[in-house]
């Protein structure tokens, strides 16, 4: 066995340095099965080997944070004895091999993520980012993610109520789907996966274990090569069915005394949950395979640790709980096995056949994977764009911008997700962020951004900016901002231009979320998303929730009606550079992005907020992608009504004006409060500058030629469904 | 009036109807699949979901279950039974209604809100008014109605077609390419109603529309 080692450790991802550290902590050779449990512990998706020393660097607390980073998923206090449970998870290089498995598999992790901790999910969002729409594969892939996630969430009875969508050429090779889900609970029945009572029995429920998945943690733990479609073996397969079965199962089981810890078979199946549970118990833990439920024949202990077969969950329960557990799990039609027990040795003890198949101390698999401060470079500042000469009118910029990839509508998207079931949808898909209602009138708010053109510029920028979008959404339709879950997105560490991204990004985040407020309660690292050394850009998603606290003070982003006054609230200064006006009407990606003024960010928002709580206003939508008169076009789009505005005399020229990306500003228009609304902001500090009113089912900018609302909804609307091809529904 | 929400593995809009039917004043009992007795009820409702995954025909399987028995028995006797969505799917499955229930016409799931006309009234339209329009979300993936030549003639003869998609402005309003456009039918006795779209999400005071809660009102007055 020694001679062929070098080669089998190289195949499980290790350096020399890292297996001669196994060897030191083990004081002899692993087995094949040992080999590969340390490979999947110590791999970059579950140990976070090049990130965890950055991200230690983000705040996690705050009075309202009932569980921050570390165990399944995030808890926040929303009030009334509730708790929001929420999460957001990559499941990228799966979703790019088999779009729609990989994409199913993503939502139903998540969602295992979510009701672990005791929580009914009420609500899923998800972040696509595909290559460019003319590349041969994309096609293929938004077909098959978008089905993918619908076919999950859809089967589940969970919403799928928000996210984003972009387009760029950087993710030819690799695309990135991101899910998010928010589930309700109990604010005082949390379950943790603290394995901590020795003796107690470990059970498996849910579906049968297969040889599918195997090394899914390790395969997203490298880049692509040209035999990217070799793995397609790794890539798991979705049962939505079962996992609602799960799930109502482990619900119906929760409402009892009889769980001590559980946790999901995800990413390294049982290898991780075992792990994880133990150590964070401080525990051991016995596991016999002979009892784990099989869906095919001859499956060897290697194969049982490192399956990542769906819809599992391990839990340790009371002794006593043992009937009522398997008469739950019976009603569900789930198997309900006991394959272990808690002990205190610290130790995973895995048998089979009566034979030892792995004998290790779980404080080095858990606690002890390398860790890497990678070098890191931060990009060039780039230098301003000047002031960019316009080939063509505002109207036509508009029109150009409307329709284009990154902003024409994605109702071909999301009108694919049941996005009502539950019937508690207050704001569904295409506003600024989403809202469920909660007992007592209250809503939750949920959004799901990034903005990756400017983290490519400027990282620490981008990061910012992510954190301070997120934030504004959520104040556009009246919550008040809790807390973030990130998702980061980059391509490989091990470059120094790629960490560079990584660490300006998360320093931006750090700085964002604690300039407003908003901890980061849970995330996920997903590294390796390039191809032949073409890396993503870099996408820190940020998913974020927020609180309104009484649902007739909400707003949306649809103008309330004719003749009401239209007021940007924040300063326009006409910034171009990285924005989508300069990519989609010059053809240049170039220029540093907006700065992100995080003190007049949360001066404006709390206004604003303000002004919906107290004063009622119902109309406001954030400024971001496109600048004001994408802003406007949207909210005359979502209300059928038109508007007439002016640029203020001010020395920013028309085009820096209507479509630079300023960050921090609100549209707002409203019938009677107009001077009372300036007058605040003056007093508060905030600028204020009246545009224009509403009216009409025409859009007239400055002493342009007016064009009709529906001419926007026309180039608005068809892109996507014109894009995707073919086949036109029966509407 | 007591209402029972028949539960299978995969039913997931049993909490909208649930919410429905005491909006309207109901009492809402619940039985499960492997029943094969129904608690005593004025009403039977088969809510919407995925049963079995749908991994076979969309409700396929949830009409063999042990508590069909007494579905079709209480049908027979006359009780009111409504299926909404999967629950139709399950009725057609049945025996209880005709037709059959294709993949969508754009081979896609659809969840939009749609315009409804009631074309008759009968046992269950509620306080609605033939001729009355309300806005109601769908959400599906096989909700494409097919009647055949005879079948469809038959259904228009009897008046058997309760509710139709009618256009919304944009398109011919139908979201799923069912014959004749419709949406719901009855069985012949009256009793029996199977529908795609869902009214129950339409009741709410923060649903996007509340043009079903007459629906269920009526039901739920003329059954009490």
């Amino acid at each position: 066995m020694s001679e062929a080692l070098p080669d089998i450790v190289a195949r499980h991802g290790f350096t020399a340095d890292e297996y001669a550290k196994i060897l030191d902590h083990m004081g002899r050779e692993p087995n094949l099965t040992e080999l590969g449990i340390f490979s999947a512990m110590w791999s970059e998706h579950c140990s976070y080997k090049s990130s965890r020393h950055w991200l230690k660097t983000l705040a996690s607390n705050a009075p309202w944070v009932i569980c921050g980073p570390g165990e399944n998923a995030g808890v926040v206090d929303i009030g009334g004895g509730l708790a929001a449970v929420f999460k957001m998870e990559s499941h990228n290089h799966p979703s790019f091999i088999e779009p729609f498995q990989g994409a199913a598999t993503g939502v139903g992790g998540i969602m295992r993520d979510v009701f672990t901790m005791g929580a009914r999910p009420v609500a899923l969002l998800d972040v696509l980012r595909f290559g460019s729409p003319s590349h041969p594969r994309t096609r293929h892939l938004v077909s098959g993610v978008v089905s993918g996630i619908g076919s999950y969430g859809n089967c589940t009875g969970v919403p799928t109520v928000g996210g984003q969508t972009t387009f760029h050429a950087s993710c030819n090779g690799n695309n990135l789907v991101n899910a998010m889900c928010v589930g309700i609970a109990p604010a005082d029945r949390i379950f943790y996966a603290a394995a901590s009572k020795p003796g107690a029995p470990v059970i498996y429920v849910g579906s049968k274990t297969g040889r599918d998945g195997i090394h899914g943690a390790s395969m997203a733990s490298t880049g692509f090569d040209e035999e990217a479609e070799a793995k397609r073996p790794t890539v798991q397969v979705g049962d939505p069915f079962t996992e609602k079965l799960l799930l109502e199962a482990c619900l119906e089981l929760m409402a009892s005394e009889s769980i001590i810890a559980i946790q999901d078979m995800g990413a390294a199946g049982l290898t991780s949950s075992a792990v994880e549970m133990a150590a964070r118990g401080g525990a051991g833990i016995d596991l016999d395979l002979d009892a784990v439920p099989q869906r095919e024949t001859g499956m060897t202990a290697y194969e049982l640790m490192l399956s990542e077969s769906q819809e599992r969950m391990l839990m340790v329960i009371h002794e006593h709980a043992m009937e009522h557990a398997r008469a739950v799990f019976g009603k569900w039609d789930l198997d309900c096995a006991h394959i272990g027990r808690i002990t205190t040795t610290g130790r995973l003890v895995v048998s089979m056949n009566g034979r030892i198949e792995a004998d290790l101390a779980i404080g080095p698999l858990a606690h002890e994977a390398p860790v890497y401060e990678r070098p890191w470079a931060l990009p060039d500042p780039r230098p301003p764009v000047g002031v960019p000469v316009s080939p063509v009118s505002l109207e036509a910029a508009l029109l150009t911008l409307a329709g284009c990839p990154d902003l024409a509508s994605r109702r071909w998207i999301w009108e694919q997700y049941d996005h009502l079931v539950m019937g508690r949808t207050v704001a569904p898909p295409g506003g600024d962020a989403a809202v469920i209602e909660l007992p007592g009138d209250r809503g939750l708010a949920m959004t799901a951004d990034a903005t990756p053109r400017y983290c490519e510029a400027d990282p620490v920028a981008g990061g910012r900016q992510a954190v301070a979008e997120a934030w504004r959404n959520l104040v556009a339709v009246g919550a008040r901002p809790l807390a973030v879950t990130d998702c980061l997105n980059f391509g490989n560490p091990q470059s120094p231009a790629v960490m560079g991204t990584f660490v300006g990004s998360v320093n931006g985040i750090a700085e964002a979320s604690r300039a407003l407020d908003m901890p980061v309660v849970s995330g996920n690292v997903s590294f390796y998303n390039e191809t032949r050394g073409q890396a993503v850009q870099p996408a820190p998603t940020i998913g974020a929730i927020g609180l309104i606290d009484d649902l007739d003070r909400m707003a949306s982003l649809a103008f309330g009606g004719a003749e009401e006054t239209i007021m940007v609230l924040g300063a326009t200064h006409g910034h171009l550079g990285a924005s989508l006006w300069l990519r989609e009407v010059t053809g240049a990606e170039d220029g540093p992005p907006p700065p992100v003024d995080l003190d007049a960010e949360r001066r404006t928002g709390e206004f604003v907020l303000g002004l919906i709580r107290d004063l009622g206003l119902a109309s406001c939508h954030d400024v971001s992608d496109g600048g004001l008169l994408v802003a406007l076009a949207e909210m005359a789009l979502a209300s059928d009504i038109g508007f007439q505005v002016r640029r203020p005399d001010r020395g920013v020229g028309a085009h820096a004006f209507w479509f630079g990306e300023d960050q921090g500003r609100f549209v707002v228009s409203s019938s009677a409060e107009r001077d009372a609304i300036a007058a605040a902001a003056n007093d508060a500090g905030i600028w204020c500058t009246v545009l224009g009113r509403t009216g009409g089912d025409m859009l007239t900018v400055d002493d342009g030629r007016p064009i009709s609302i529906e001419s926007v909804r026309t180039v608005h609307e068809r892109w996507l469904p014109d894009t995707m091809g073919g086949a036109e529904e029966a509407s | 009036m007591k209402a029972v929400l028949v539960l299978f593995p995969g039913t997931n809009r049993e909490t909208d109807m649930a919410d429905a039917l005491r909006r309207a004043g109901a009492d809402v009992v619940t039985a499960w699949h492997r029943d094969r007795e129904l608690p005593a009820a004025d009403l039977v409702v088969l809510p919407g979901g995925f049963s079995h995954g749908d991994y076979l025909r969309c409700g396929a399987m949830a009409a063999r279950a042990p508590v069909m028995a007494a579905i079709v028995e209480s049908a027979g006797r006359g009780v009111p039974v409504l299926g909404v969505c999967n629950g139709f799917q399950i009725l057609i499955e049945a025996g209880l209604l005709p037709g059959a229930l294709l993949r969508n016409a754009g081979l896609r799931f659809v969840c939009r809100t749609v315009r409804l006309r009631l074309e008759r009234r009968c046992r269950l339209s509620g306080h609605l008014e033939a001729g009355d329009i309300i806005r109601v979300p769908v959400a599906h993936g096989d909700g494409n109605y097919f009647a055949d030549r005879n079948l469809a003639a038959r259904l228009e003869d009897e008046d058997r077609v309760v509710f139709r998609y009618v256009p919304n402005g944009r398109g011919t309003g139908n979201p799923n390419g069912s014959t004749g456009d419709i949406a719901g039918i009855l069985n012949r006795a009256g009793n029996v109603l199977g529908m795609m779209p869902h009214p129950e999400d339409a009741t709410g005071p923060r649903q996007q529309s509340r043009d079903a809660l007459p629906f269920f009102q009526g039901i739920v007055d003329s059954l009490s």
